[in-house]
């Protein structure tokens, strides 16, 4: 039996050590430990409402939008406030631009490099994973980022730049679109399809969000080479290694929802675990029994959590809060939305093998797909001329709350005001969910269990299945502990 | 490349304090991408956390080796401020796999490197940060907000001869990270190519308003009063443009856009303190009605004659289109009679 320190844990967005004990050649039990604490739920205390647009994106740079629009949210809910249709498009396309940026940045540089490492040496397929997918060497990086970088123009014309915009605003956007800048969005979506479809598909946005099984994919990735796309490259080498099988959490699965259109959200809100359930955010809990936080007699709601950090407390490991949902371990990201949604494919993917690090990139990939078009969608609905942003007022004292989804999984904000200046912020991020402590009933969170049984090679350093198994979540710890 | 010098410029990246978000944003560089302008400038990646294959072990064994001098680290980058909390102990930021705070890493790194560089403003000042009580105890690698010392001291020069390199800005651009990096490759980035508050001339030495779109309504002071109009934004929405040092409006960010051109204020993010105004970041504080800064450079008496005279000739069309979010009114044209 070995105990084992892993960290820092790279190509994820932040700080990360993930501590393992491993018996027989196995991973027994994980401990997932953020290490950086920066404090914005107390830098936010006394501030004017409105400010929190400007700290809040500034939790994180790879999800700077997703927290703002939950900021957004938030204190729309408190003035009773609702953008017009175009602040609605304007500010869909601004977060799915973002979403998908990083889900490609997450595919490409942070994923996929791991099959490029020695340790896969002599595998038949790792010739081609190394000439595709090393680290900044390989053909794939320079392409992506190329593509990515032009596809990232929507942001400097609907939010002027990104990360770290001020254009979401609680009654819209502040930037409203002419005539000539619509054609031009439709211009940078349109190439950007192209590159997905040559590129990371190899075949057109329509059909692969037609794969309707697990038999369907399968048949679909028989149909053409490994090489032909990247998505075939991955689904070759996933089940070469049997990707499937590995990372297994708990298999319930929560998305808050997302991308709302007059009432409806293209994805909705929910939580999944072989059946569907409701959701209801005041069943939310953060546990502090193993974060280094000032302890509390129990686990809290949001609206009522404190955020004290000390460094003493004898079973803290982490300065990782652990939220629960009714006292359960929920995993969140693009799995969880697309099951939640009922998308047949991830429908059956989790029946057949649950939540896993196969199911998880085959999800986030096949969301590209479904947003990119959704979002073609949005483009060709803004109606140039009219409103792109509502006005209220701010009252003094309310109580309000944001849930959007960002690339990562369900991000929350809960703040209440009193005379007119913040008096709480709370913020509950995706890897917050995925990579939280125990909690009080020494429950480990999601990616605590998923990395269970995880096998590792002889004269292993930091293992390999490791690696993939904890960037199948594409975590990222800035936001985790805010 | 025609540095003098053949061999390559070894390039380490570390993030404490922050978002990631410069990081992220260089990401976005273009034409050239950012692999391409790196090989452009000979700079050899060591490791950066999100781009690197290595991490764990290896890692530690590559610092180790710069620190015991091994190996030669031509270029420093930090992104994040320093954490010295709770209480100075900086535990609030651990290095991963160590029991050593972040803090002593780069403090022990900076005294090996040829170059030190502190990209965007938590790196170089504290930033966001230390907004509000400064609840983990950050600072800058050479400031504490304005104030010279931070972590490595004020009189800290590098291997090269110079203090800390201060590419402050939330986030910084991609190219003010790139052309300094290039700069230092081809041995034009001297002390004289720093500003006051060290940060690169070459964009520093330009203000915001610069390349403005909404200069015109400046000029007249056709004001905005809400979010989304059209109007210039420094009168009530709290725009800093006419005192934030950067280029933001000739070079533009992805592509297309910068803050002013996204509809929001400038909130000087290039400066020391800018995460805490002293007053709601949107909002313009006034005395008399009177905006409380003045555009750089301006004496007093002079801007509030020209804003009178000014104001008092604004053109219907600006008085129109200032308070719309498109343009209601377009400029007149002058038809000559056949």
């Amino acid at each position: 039996m070995t105990r084992r320190i892993i960290g820092p844990f790279n190509r994820v967005e932040g700080d990360l050590e993930v501590q393992l004990q491993i018996d027989d050649g196995r991973v027994s039990e994980a401990w997932v430990v953020s290490p950086l604490y920066r404090g914005f739920e107390q830098i936010l205390q006394g501030k004017d409402p409105l400010d929190a647009l400007v700290y809040v994106p500034r939790i994180c740079g790879i999800c700077s939008v997703s927290q703002s629009v939950a900021a957004a949210y938030a204190l729309a809910d408190l003035q009773e406030l609702t953008p017009p249709p175009n602040g609605e498009l304007s500010g869909n396309l601004i977060l799915a631009c973002e979403n998908i940026a990083d889900h490609l940045t997450h595919f490409y540089l942070f994923f996929m490099p791991d099959f490029a490492r020695e340790i896969y040496r002599n595998e038949a397929w790792f010739p081609a994973a190394e000439a595709r997918f090393k680290a900044i060497k390989g053909s794939a990086a320079r392409q992506v980022l190329q593509a990515r970088a032009e596809f990232m123009h929507l942001l400097g014309l609907l939010a002027g730049k990104w990360p770290h915009s001020l254009a979401l605003q609680p009654g819209g956007t502040s930037r409203a679109i002419e005539v000539q800048e619509k054609a031009r969005i439709v211009a940078i979506l349109s190439g950007f399809r192209q590159f997905l479809e040559q590129v990371l598909f190899g075949d057109s946005l329509e059909n692969v969000i037609a794969l309707d099984s697990a038999a369907a994919l399968d048949n679909w990735a028989a149909q053409a080479a490994p090489g032909s796309s990247d998505l075939r490259h991955f689904l070759h080498i996933a089940e070469a290694l049997d990707l499937q099988d590995l990372g297994r959490a708990a298999d319930q699965f929560m998305s808050y929802g997302v991308y709302a259109d007059q009432g409806q959200c293209l994805f909705t809100g929910g939580t999944w675990n072989g059946a569907p359930g409701s959701l209801d955010q005041t069943r939310i809990r953060e546990d502090i029994s193993h974060s280094w936080m000032h302890q509390q007699n129990e686990a809290k709601h949001p609206f009522d959590g404190v955020t004290l950090p000390s460094i003493d407390e004898t079973d803290a490991y982490s300065w990782c809060k652990a939220p629960r949902l009714d006292g359960e371990v929920v995993e969140v990201g693009a799995l969880a939305r697309q099951v939640v949604n009922g998308h047949p494919l991830i429908r059956d993917l989790v029946a057949q093998s649950g939540g896993n690090v196969r199911n998880r990139v085959v999800a986030r990939l096949l969301e590209i797909a479904r947003v990119v078009v959704a979002m073609e969608g949005w483009a060709h609905a803004l109606r140039p001329k009219e409103a792109f942003c509502h006005h209220g007022k701010m009252p003094d004292e309310a109580q309000g709350y944001g849930m959007i989804e960002a690339a990562r999984g369900s991000l929350g904000h809960w703040l209440t005001i009193k005379k007119g200046r913040i008096l709480n912020y709370q913020i509950i991020a995706p890897t917050t969910w995925n990579f939280s402590p125990r909690d009080a009933q020494s429950v480990p969170g999601a990616l605590e269990q998923a990395l269970i049984d995880a096998p590792v090679r002889d004269g292993e350093k930091d293992p390999v299945s490791v690696q993939h198994i904890v960037r199948s979540f594409d975590p990222c710890m800035a936001c985790t502990v805010h | 490349m025609n540095r003098s010098d053949p061999r390559p410029l070894n390039l380490l990246w570390l993030q404490s304090g922050g978002c990631g978000g410069c990081s992220l944003s260089l990401l976005g560089a273009e034409s050239p991408d950012l692999f391409t302008t790196l090989s452009a400038a000979g700079i050899n990646l060591l490791w950066h956390p999100s781009l690197s294959e290595q991490g764990g072990a290896d890692l530690h064994r590559l610092l180790q080796t710069i620190i015991a001098g091994d190996l030669h680290l031509d270029l420093l980058c930090l992104e994040g401020a320093v954490i010295q909390g709770p209480n100075g102990s900086g535990l609030f930021h651990r290095l991963s796999g160590s029991e050593r705070p972040m803090r002593d890493w780069i403090r022990e790194l900076a005294q090996r490197a040829e170059h030190v560089i502190a990209v965007g403003s938590c790196a170089a000042y504290g930033g966001i940060t230390t907004a509000g009580g400064n609840p983990s105890e950050a600072c800058g690698l050479q400031y504490e907000g304005a104030k010279s010392g931070g972590l490595l001291g004020e009189k800290f020069h590098s291997l090269a001869g110079l203090p800390v390199i201060n590419i402050a800005g939330c986030p910084i651009h991609p190219n003010w990270v790139l052309e300094t990096l290039l700069q230092i490759a081809l041995a034009d980035l001297g002390a004289s190519e720093l500003d006051e508050l060290q940060r690169p001339r070459s964009y520093a030495n330009h203000l915001v308003h610069h390349g403005c779109p909404r200069n015109e309504y400046y000029e007249f002071k056709a004001s905005a009063e809400k979010s989304s109009d059209l109007g210039c934004l420094m009168e009530n929405m709290g725009c800093l443009g006419t005192q934030a040092h950067a280029d933001c409006n000739t070079r533009l960010w992805n592509g297309e856009g910068s803050c002013l051109r996204g509809g929001y204020a400038c909130i000087n993010c290039t400066a020391p303190g800018f995460e805490e105004p002293g007053h709601p970041f949107t909002r313009t504080p006034k005395i008399a009605g009177i905006p409380i800064g003045l555009p750089i450079d301006m004496p007093k008496a002079w801007f509030v004659a020209l804003a009178s005279l000014s104001k008092a000739a604004t053109p219907a069309r600006l008085k129109n289109n200032a308070h719309a979010d498109h343009i209601r009114v377009a400029p007149g044209n002058k038809v000559k009679d056949k």
